[in-house]
This record gives C-alpha cells, sequence and structure tokens, in this order.
C-alpha cells in the first residue's frame, strides 16, 4: 500500500540525519555550532564499517562510529572552545578534514562487505495492521532513533544537566556563576554531537546502504544542521523534521517505482525545498528561540 | 665516481630533465615508453564505472612495463579536470584518458591548447584533431542479461535504478526489457531515476521501493553497484551487475550480468597512438564497439542462473557476437506504441545514441527536464 510504503521508507531513510540533527541540538543548546557534523557522520560511518567488517559485530562498530564521531567532534570543540577560533571556519575545516581522512582510510573497505544490522520485528506491535509495518520493523538504531528526540527533550527540559547544558548556551556566565565550567560543558556537548553523528553515519552504512563508498553521506549531515535551526534548536521538531526529508526522499522514488514520472533535477531539490517549508511554517514567529551564545556567533548583526 | 663527474653525471640528468620537459611530446616519445595519464571521476575500486576503466589501465600496464602511468581519481567534472589534465602532461603525458563523460569538455579545451598531446574520452559524443572518443554498446550483452531476468523472474517484474536519463542509460533499459521479452512476454520492467551516479542511501531507497512493488529482479546503472546488489539479496531478490563483476555481495541472488573489457582496446590505442598513426584509425572520431569486439562481456553466473538460464544466455551470446542477433532489431515500439525502427532495420550505434525514448513493457517514464 502506497501510504504505509512511504511511511516505512520515510522512517528507514530519516533515521541517519535524525541521529545528526539530535546531536547538533546538543552541541548548540551548549552555544556551538558544529558544521563539522558531515564530517563526523562519514568518519563514523566509516569507523562503524570498518570495524563491523574487521569484527563481524555490528554492535562493536556502532561503539567505534560514536567514538570516531566524538574525537572529530573534539577536534572541532579544542579549536573553537580553547583556541576560540570562529566556529563556521572550524566546522567546515573539520567536514573536510573527515571526507578526506575517510576517503583515504577507507580505500581498502569499498570492496569489502559486512554483517548488517538486521531488522527487528517487535512481537505483537508489528502484527498490528498498519502502523506495525510502519513502526515495528526496523533495526534496533531506528527503534533508538525513535526515542531519541523526546529523550533528549526530557533531558533538556526536565533534569538538571539540561538545565546546565541550556544555561551554558543562552548565557555562558550565568553557568559559570552557578560554579559550571561553560568550557567542559561545551567540550561534553560537542562531543555527544559528533558521538551521534556518527552512529548516524553507522546507521547509513550498516543498515541501510551496507557499503562504504568515498563521501557516502552525500550531504546528510549539512542538511541535519540546518534543520536544526529551522527546528528551533527543539529536539521533537528535529525528529519531525529529519522524517519530513526522510520521506520527501522516499515518496519521489516510491511514486516511480508506480510508474509516475518526476524531473531528475526537482528530485535533486524536493527534500530540502519539502523539509525548508514545513519546518518553517513549523517554527514560525520563534527566530527568536536561538540560544544566546549561538546568537552571538553570528555577531550582532544577526542577533 | 669522483666528485667532479658525480656533479656532470647531476648536471646531464638536469639537462634531459628539462629537454624531457620542454619538449610537450613533439619529439614522440620512444614506443613503450609513453607517459599515459587516466582520470576517474570516482573511486578506481567502487565496483563500478570508474573500477572498470582502472583494470583498464592496468592493461595497459602490464602491456607497456616501461611506460609511465599516471592517475588521478576523484577528478569532479569541471575546470578541475583540466587543471589534472595540464599538470600530468607538464608530467610529460602525451596520452590522455579522460574517463568521464562529463569530461569531455574540460578536455576539448586542454586538447586545444596541447596539439601534440592525444586524447581519448570515454563515453563522448564530440571530437577534436587530437580528440577522440570510444565507448562499448553495452545494451547487447544488457539484451542477454534480460533474458536471464525475464526466465528467472516469478513476479514478471524486473526493475532497474538508473542515474540520469541519458541515451546509454535508456538503451540499457530498453535492450534490458527487449531481452526479457523476448523470452517471458509477461515481463515488465519498472525505472526508477535517483538523480545521482552514486547516492548509496537514495539507491537502498530506490531498490526497496522497487522490491515493495514486488521486483524480484534487479538491475542498475549506477557508478557505484554495491548497494542496490546487497539490498536484492537482503530481500530475497535477484540481482544482475552492471559495469563490473558484483556477485561476491549476492551469493544467492546473482545472475549474471554485463561488464567492460576495456584493457584490449586502451593497449591498442597507445599502440595506434605511438605508432603515430593515430589520426588515420578510427580511434581518431567516435569509435564504438561491442560483444563483437570483445569490449563488453557477460559477468560470471550466479547461483540463481538455473542451467536452463545459462543456456538461453550462452546462445544469445553467441548470436550477438556473430551479427545474427541485434538488441535493437525492428520493429521496435516506444511506450506509447510508436514505431521508432521499423521493421527490417537495425539501426548501428551511432543513430542509437540519439535515443530519447523507453520501449514497450518499460513501466515508468522519462523525467521531462
Amino acid at each position: 500500500m502506497f501510504v504505509e510504503d512511504v511511511l516505512t521508507a520515510t522512517i528507514r531513510s530519516g533515521t541517519p540525519v535524525l541521529y545528526a540533527a539530535q546531536g547538533e541540538v546538543i552541541a548548540e543548546r551548549s552555544g556551538v555550532i558544529n558544521l563539522g557534523t558531515e564530517g563526523c557522520m562519514l568518519i563514523g560511518a566509516l569507523a562503524g564499517f570498518a570495524a563491523t567488517a574487521n569484527t563481524q559485530s555490528p554492535i562493536i562498530g556502532v561503539v567505534a562510529a560514536a567514538g570516531a564521531g566524538a574525537a572529530l567532534a573534539l577536534v572541532h570543540a579544542f579549536v573553537v572552545i580553547t583556541r576560540r577560533a570562529n566556529q563556521l571556519a572550524s566546522g567546515l575545516a573539520v567536514t573536510f578534514l573527515g571526507l578526506g581522512v575517510a576517503a583515504i582510510l577507507g580505500r581498502h573497505y569499498v570492496d569489502q562487505s559486512v554483517h548488517p544490522l538486521n531488522q527487528v520485528r517487535i512481537p505483537l506491535l508489528s502484527d498490528i495492521p498498519f502502523l506495525g509495518n510502519v513502526l515495528f520493523h526496523h533495526d534496533v538504531l531506528t527503534y533508538a532513533g525513535m526515542a531519541l528526540g523526546p529523550l533528549l527533550w526530557l533531558f533538556l527540559y526536565r533534569t538538571r544537566w539540561g538545565l546546565i547544558l541550556r544555561a551554558t548556551g543562552e548565557q555562558a556566565s550565568v553557568a559559570f556563576a552557578y560554579g559550571h565550567s561553560p568550557a567542559r560543558v561545551r567540550y561534553l556537548a560537542v562531543m555527544a554531537g559528533g558521538a551521534l553523528a556518527g552512529i548516524g553515519g553507522a546507521q547509513l552504512v550498516l543498515a541501510y546502504t551496507l557499503s562504504w563508498v568515498e563521501n557516502v553521506t552525500v550531504g546528510r549531515g549539512f542538511v541535519a544542521v540546518a534543520l536544526v535551526i529551522f527546528a528551533g534548536w527543539d529536539p521533537l521538531k528535529a525528529t519531525l523534521g529529519a522524517w519530513v526529508f526522510g520521506g520527501a526522499l522516499a515518496v519521489q522514488l516510491q511514486l516511480q517505482a508506480r510508474g509516475v514520472s518526476i524531473s531528475p533535477f526537482l528530485l535533486q531539490m524536493t527534500p530540502y525545498v519539502l523539509t525548508l517549508a514545513i519546518l518553517a511554517v513549523a517554527s514560525r514567529g520563534r527566530a527568536q528561540r536561538a540560544p544566546g551564545e549561538i546568537r552571538a556567533v553570528f555577531g550582532k548583526a544577526a542577533a | 665516481m669522483n666528485r667532479r663527474s658525480t656533479s656532470w653525471a647531476l648536471l646531464l640528468l638536469i639537462a634531459v630533465m628539462l629537454a624531457a620537459c620542454g619538449s610537450t611530446g613533439s619529439n614522440a616519445s620512444k614506443p613503450g615508453k609513453t607517459t599515459i595519464g587516466f582520470l576517474y571521476v570516482g573511486a578506481k575500486n567502487d565496483f563500478g564505472y570508474n573500477q572498470a576503466a582502472y583494470q583498464g589501465s592496468l592493461a595497459v600496464k602490464k602491456a607497456f612495463p616501461d611506460a609511465k602511468v599516471l592517475e588521478a581519481e576523484n577528478v569532479p567534472e569541471t575546470a578541475e579536470a583540466e587543471r589534472v589534465m595540464e599538470k600530468m602532461i607538464s608530467d610529460g603525458a602525451t596520452i590522455i584518458f579522460p574517463t568521464s563523460f562529463g569530461h569531455l569538455q574540460p578536455a576539448m579545451n586542454v586538447a586545444k591548447r596541447h596539439p601534440n598531446v592525444t586524447f581519448l574520452h570515454q563515453g563522448g559524443l564530440k571530437t577534436a584533431k587530437n580528440l577522440g572518443t570510444y565507448f562499448g554498446t553495452i545494451y547487447d550483452t544488457q539484451y542477454a542479461v534480460g533474458q536471464a531476468a525475464g526466465m528467472a523472474t516469478k513476479s514478471n517484474k524486473l526493475g532497474y535504478v538508473v542515474a540520469f536519463p541519458i541515451a546509454q542509460t535508456l538503451l540499457n533499459v530498453n535492450a534490458f526489457e527487449r531481452g526479457a521479452q523476448s523470452v517471458n512476454p509477461k515481463a515488465k520492467t519498472s525505472v526508477v531515476f535517483t538523480g545521482n551516479w552514486c547516492d548509496p542511501g537514495k539507491q537502498a531507497e530506490a531498490a526497496n521501493s522497487l522490491l515493495d512493488q514486488h521486483v524480484d529482479v534487479m538491475a542498475q546503472h549506477q557508478d557505484c553497484t554495491k548497494t542496490i546488489v546487497q539490498t536484492a539479496e537482503r530481500r530475497g531478490a535477484m540481482s544482475t551487475g552492471y559495469h563490473v563483476d558484483a556477485s561476491k555481495f549476492a551469493p544467492h541472488g546473482w545472475l549474471t550480468g554485463s561488464e567492460w573489457n576495456w584493457g584490449p582496446l586502451f593497449v591498442n590505442m597507445v599502440k595506434t597512438v605511438e605508432a603515430g598513426k593515430f589520426h588515420q584509425s578510427p580511434y581518431a572520431g567516435r569509435y564504438r564497439a561491442g560483444i563483437k569486439e570483445g569490449l563488453v562481456q557477460l559477468a560470471p553466473y550466479g547461483a540463481a542462473a538455473t542451467p536452463a538460464i545459462r543456456q538461453k544466455v550462452q546462445a544469445t551470446e553467441e548470436a550477438l557476437r556473430s551479427g545474427k542477433l541485434a538488441a535493437f532489431a525492428g520493429p521496435v515500439r516506444d511506450q506509447s506504441g510508436k514505431v521508432q525502427i521499423p521493421a527490417g532495420k537495425t539501426p548501428d550505434s551511432y543513430q542509437l545514441e540519439n535515443t530519447t525514448y523507453l520501449v514497450q513493457g518499460v513501466v515508468g517514464q522519462i523525467p521531462s527536464g
């Protein structure tokens, strides 16, 4: 059935972006924009693929991916937090670093195959007509991804640590006055973000494409960064945004498989345009939601 | 060797090097010692288009052990390609193989500046005085691959994931469907265009959306081919390959596929250029060859290819090779039923390269603009 297939595909193809977007929410909530998310995804994808290829264990692969993503994010954190360099420039540099390093280290993995992350049917729930297939017939990382948005929301708004994170992002001096080191909070936030981006990359190659090629993410990390801004730094809306992106990507292919003609140029464009449009509508009138320290990155003019 | 003779030797070496640099190929290098440059648009181990071209370069290396082979991977189809070619020429290259369709314009520009360097472009439709193009009529083998798919399918639904709607891709889809129809009149091929030569995420989704429609044999025209083969395998469908043999990724579902065999052609081209016979040779124009010349061939059979399939495909392969059979022997009708190639006519590869339609039996439309 068309709607069922499209929704299933939506979740399937939105998940890598979802992880990266939630990671970026954490980083930006601490006051650091990480344009290196694309690089973290790529290096995570490679680390996940390589570790799985060598150990035949996707679990080790996912752990390696998180570690690699966090390690690359640490480079960005050091440059912008300790060395106080421009966040945007550093982020781009980190992306290209990740792209290049992954390309070189990944050469030998292009012709390898891995034991993929298998789909797990959730008993009982997967038998529900319609919803069963859409929601409960995926790999474990996809299930975890569904929970990630709400969990992160609870963390941000219902826990003390979430409060400290948000305070650091809004007004670092306040967090400092309450006895928390903004630098430490930011280091942790940026690395957590990198780890999630890495897991997103790993999900892409281990559950979805089942293969590694250079630049396998093709810009999904940048999409994630844009999503976060248009989602008003809200993890629930970021989840929505990632699924809209996945859905737009999936629906055109599903339509074509049913014999409907679509221009390949429109095809390239739709996921981006549709995601932007929906998020723009969803976050109307909330432009000022940007964490204070993020506004500072863009200077007074943009604030 | 004392110090003086060492410095003389050094000086001599420098002089030789300078001489080598100064002579942009005007004193054609000795046979077998030419410097040859290869440009690939992607990675040379992509299990696809670039790997096939790379294997061709290996054959050149083997045939001319004293030749210097320069290689550049991931060369974009932009002015960057011009820069790479200029660098190769300054490193002494006198023959350059820009192997991607979009490398043509940069190569034309560089060719104009270096009349003594010979350019052999893969897939191009334009030529210049010192630039010839070559390509293979891989739709020959796609016809035979389509037969394998048509015999193997149980749902009578075949799926084809295509990058862009250009003549080369349309010809492959058409040949595949015509092959399938020739053994199974009920077989239909559904086409999905991804708008990208290599985006594995999109490939996976395209394959999934076709498999959702109960397609049980997958075919593709992408630069990197692994993801679609593996996605089909994982969902219990069969697959046919393109560019190179990817059977190891589908131990259960692999049928066969089309693959390139550029090596002998590349070696022959280099020999022709070295002998100074490029301009009289067919390589100076639009050179096209196919199964007859051994430029394209069938990939090894896989577990899904039953003895009956192998027998049929082999017979077809021989008939194609001997010229008894052609993938596009008329009548050929397009999707609307209009006769595009009248009965009794068999267009040559040059005419076929103007193809802008899909044949009857293909489901899905060519995207407009």
